[in-house]
């Protein structure tokens, strides 16, 4: 059975040494004085020291009380969590590669242009839109994007449109990043199939709609069969439709936004292309549009020239920076090496995720209900519900079981329209015999005689279940604070 | 019979094109028209070769910073977040076996705590000009005023960013100037600027002209019901006073010096704290510390209902994956630095920078630096030569020159920023100084 690490939980605050760092021109700082105004210099700085054997013991102990996608499986659904290729952290390290500043003359980086060109035109490939953006650098921030040009749209042929649709099956990021760009948002609920219901779409079409976004296969793992009478009626409205791509997984090269008629796409890299999650970040969110969107993308845009790359700012209508620089280059080039090694066999990569998906929901339909009976995609949702009702267990604790056996939970509770929902996402790169384990403790679960040990689970995780609404309720982020709560009690 | 077929016979499938029956054909395309896949060696080969055409910061001593900068990394950083337990982690909500990344990230929290001088510290933004987006939306979140003073002297990207950020909430963003012999702040110009719809004010220590602003202290006496934003270069925090400890309340900045290669300006590392009293207002994921059933220390996200995955369009923003690789390397190189280290470094840009400043004043017809004050690691220099043709010649030397103003401040025409580090020894800024006569 799986036993993760434990080390002892000192913060490094709370460690004591000589730090063995060492500088060149210290003699410099040393002998400097009057350096700054004297009313900005400070008195104090409370920082550790430490020699380096400490710190890397100390970090490299912490590594190993956390899980990650190297470790094992990692079915989170809508998270993508697939392998992540060893050949793109080698790339991505290279001096040509993080030793570059993005204000350098165009002149001298004339690899970096091509790499952001080429990415840009393989995407471009995959989702069927006319141009890309590179610049976001995340999901949600690519959302965000997408709702600017949106807005920038609408606002150049001089129309005053402030609402977007979102289906209630939609991702959380979705609304959030439609109401940033000021939009007001408006959700539709789902009918009986899991799927957009056209009828609350039509009704909540109007003049006043800037934009309608979902996701396809949607956040259950179902295709939306009628995405072209979605996007019919979106457009016949002035509006325009904008793809989620958290769930592009499931269809490279087999369909595309473009072909489904989507005006506006985004990407997420660190899912679909495979690059490393971070523990939370870097990602990388792109953006793709249809050719009448173009001239509000950021700038500047990289344009090539028989062979030779040029930065172009010259772009009028451009909705100008989103964030500084060119995007997150080193999750950029990483993307762009899994594309290479892949090329069209994409589409296989694709195949492949929608078969183990549908595999690993053939293996729990028996203990687990499964709502919306149909086919799926690269990922599914099955129900807890019954465990709750006959033996108290919830999803919550079925996923904290799993922990136990050296897999990572899925999502749980969304997408809400199911209750107690467990969202599985296997992705391509698990084995079957992988897959067989993990649908094997999924079952014993289930059947577990003891429901205690299912509720108080996890039991061989580095600590036991972590107290949340303490966490909440005191809301200490940082040793300052948490020195100033010990010195008040 | 293959695993693929094993799987498929199990569904009742005889080809894996069933799988995609509930795709309408109207909506198929006919695969992908890219390249064939190729193998591991030829991927890095030829990506390789591509990347070569890059003039790299190692073989040509660089002068570029505003927000991007050229620091050197302690081996050891690079070990700690090339750890496969860090790098291939998704976001940590399963808690319980998730420990290794929340407790650092939440030293990433309690270093910038410290340097700031405030208690609530985000785990990441994208980057500066995005963190600045996001304390203008805040601020406005706090007193519900809409305009906000932003310096003139800042990077036109950042004011890019920044009217992005504001035009959803419709906030006002309104450009105060500076003084042109000192490069501080004007603050007659902000004392005229701000009235009654004043909501914040933002200022950074050191500013775009790597300007160490002797105003910064004053400005929330000045000031008292407007909400103060500092940004910041945290290694200057090594020996500069904490923002927390003049009043601000909300400091943001870049982070991607403190361990994060330059990597072409991303991923990078947004910066972002505030005061505990505004915390339940602040974007972005944090770490807390908790405890487990057996009451042991434990730490895990929390406050998340502020969060998009819970609030939907009410949350105070819709960010969810941050830079949390960068908050850890931040976190081990702070550890590696520690105290000293720090408040070494910090002095060494200062003197490396004072250096290059004189050495530049002292050629015929360049003003260097160009305003009369204290420099971090950053000077502005007027040349007689116009700045880019400059940078053209500067290359044939071997050396990437610094950023032309134009484009950021539309003034300083004749005006470059340079920027130096612990990176460059005596013989690169001296180089570049016998470049600049040269070019003469």
């Amino acid at each position: 059975m799986y036993r993760q690490a434990r080390y002892d939980r000192r913060v490094i605050m709370e460690k004591d040494g000589r730090t063995s760092f060492e500088l060149p021109f210290a003699h410099e700082a040393s002998s400097l004085e009057d350096f700054a105004p004297k009313e900005l210099v400070r008195k104090e700085l409370d920082l550790p020291s430490l020699p380096e054997r400490e710190v890397v013991k100390h970090y490299v102990n912490l590594s190993q009380m956390n899980y990650s996608i190297d470790n094992g499986m990692y079915p989170l659904g809508s998270c993508t969590m697939k392998y992540n290729p060893k050949y793109a952290d080698v790339l991505a390290t290279l001096p040509s590669v993080q030793d570059i500043h993005p204000y350098q003359d165009e002149e001298t980086v004339q690899g970096a242009l091509r790499i952001l060109f080429e990415l840009e035109r393989a995407l471009c490939e995959i989702s069927g839109m006319d141009a890309v953006t590179l610049h976001p650098a995340a999901g949600a921030h690519g959302e965000f994007t997408g709702m600017l040009l949106a807005k920038a749209y609408h606002a150049k042929s001089k129309e005053e449109r402030t609402e977007v649709i979102v289906p209630d099956s939609a991702h959380g990021t979705n609304p959030a990043s439609a109401a940033m760009a000021g939009f007001q948002v408006i959700e539709i609920p789902s009918g009986s199939d899991g799927c957009v219901d056209l009828e609350a779409l039509r009704a909540a079409v109007s003049e006043k709609t800037a934009a309608f976004m979902i996701t396809n296969p949607n956040t259950l793992g179902i295709f939306e069969s009628q995405i072209r009478e979605i996007a019919q009626i979106v457009h016949d409205a002035g509006a325009l439709l904008y793809y989620d791509g958290a769930n592009l997984n499931a269809v490279m090269g087999w369909t595309s936004p473009g072909a489904m008629d989507f005006d506006i796409v985004h990407f997420n890299l660190h899912k679909t292309f495979a690059t490393p999650h971070g523990g939370g970040g870097p990602g990388a969110g792109p953006v793709g549009v249809r050719e009448r969107l173009v001239p509000f993308l950021p700038v500047p845009r990289i344009v090539e020239r028989n062979g030779h790359y040029r930065l172009d700012y010259d772009r009028p209508d451009s909705i100008g920076k989103v964030r500084a620089s060119h995007g997150n280059f080193a999750v950029l080039v990483r993307a762009y090496a899994y594309i290479l090694k892949h090329g069209s066999g994409l589409k296989e990569v694709s195949e492949r995720a929608v078969l183990n998906s549908n595999y690993l929901k053939h293996k729990l339909q028996d203990a687990y209900a499964l709502p919306f009976k149909e086919l799926r995609k690269h990922e599914f949702v099955v129900s807890a519900k019954e465990l709750k009702e006959k033996k108290g267990i919830r999803a919550l604790d079925v996923g904290k079981r799993l922990l136990d056996y050296g897999f990572h939970a899925p999502t749980i509770y969304f997408p809400s329209l199911v209750d107690e929902a467990l969202m599985i996402e296997p992705t391509e790169t698990e084995t079957k015999e992988t897959l067989d384990a993990f649908a094997e403790v999924m079952n014993k679960i289930a059947l577990e005689e003891d429901p205690e040990v299912v509720k108080s689970a996890p039991h061989n995780a580095a600590v036991k279940r972590v107290d949340e609404v303490y966490a909440a309720k005191e809301a200490i982020l940082s040793w300052r604070a948490y020195k100033k709560k010990m010195q008040q009690t | 019979m293959s695993h693929k077929d094993e799987m498929l016979a199990e569904l009742g499938m005889k080809d894996s094109a069933e799988l995609y029956a509930d795709v309408p054909n109207e909506v198929r395309t006919a695969g992908l028209r890219l390249p064939k896949g190729l193998t591991e060696m030829e991927v890095l080969r030829q990506m390789k070769e591509t990347l070569a055409h890059n003039l790299t910061a190692n073989d040509h001593p660089c002068f570029l910073g505003a927000g991007v900068y050229n620091h050197f990394i302690p081996s050891a950083v690079r070990t700690i977040v090339s750890r496969s337990e860090f790098l291939t982690a998704y976001t940590p909500y399963q808690a319980e076996v998730s420990q290794g990344m929340l407790q650092a990230l939440f030293e990433y929290q309690s270093y910038i705590a410290e340097l700031t001088g405030l208690d609530a510290v985000n785990s990441s933004n994208y980057d500066w000009s995005t963190a600045l987006g996001e304390a203008a939306t805040m601020s406005f979140r706090i007193n519900e005023k809409r305009k906000i003073l932003v310096p003139e002297a800042m990077s036109c990207e950042k004011k890019s960013v920044l009217k992005n950020y504001a035009w959803g909430p419709q906030l006002v963003i309104e450009e105060y100037s500076y003084d042109p012999y000192t490069g501080e702040l004007d603050l007659e110009d902000l004392k005229r600027k701000v009235d009654g719809d004043t909501g914040g004010i933002y200022i950074e220590v050191p500013n775009f002209f790597g300007v160490v602003d002797s105003f910064a202290p004053i400005l929330k006496q000045t000031f008292p019901d407007v909400a103060l934003i500092v940004g910041v270069n945290p290694i200057s925090l090594g020996v500069l006073k904490a923002p927390g400890d003049y009043g601000a309340d909300i400091a943001i900045g870049e982070g991607q010096m403190l361990g994060t290669p330059m990597n072409f300006g991303g991923p990078l590392l947004g910066v972002f704290a505030c005061k505990q009293e505004h915390v339940r207002k602040m974007p972005g994921r944090v770490i807390g510390l908790t405890r487990d059933a057996e009451g042991e220390r434990a730490f895990c996200m929390t406050l998340q209902t502020r969060e998009q995955h819970i609030r939907r369009s009410k949350a105070t923003s819709n960010i969810c994956t941050n830079e949390a690789l960068m908050a850890v390397a931040a976190s081990a190189y702070l550890s590696i630095l520690g105290k000293e280290g720090l408040e070494s470094l910090a002095k060494v840009n200062f003197a490396r920078a004072r250096r290059l400043a004189t050495l530049i004043g002292e050629i015929e017809d360049f003003d260097s630096p160009s305003f009369d004050s204290y420099h971090f690691n950053e000077f502005v220099i007027r040349t007689p030569v116009r700045p880019e043709k400059l940078n053209k010649m500067l290359l044939k030397k071997g050396i990437i020159g610094g950023l032309p103003l134009t484009e950021h401040v539309r003034a300083l025409q004749d005006h470059m920023l340079l920027c130096t580090t612990e990176m460059h020894s005596d013989e690169d800024q001296d180089r570049l100084v016998a470049a600049l006569k040269e070019a003469l």
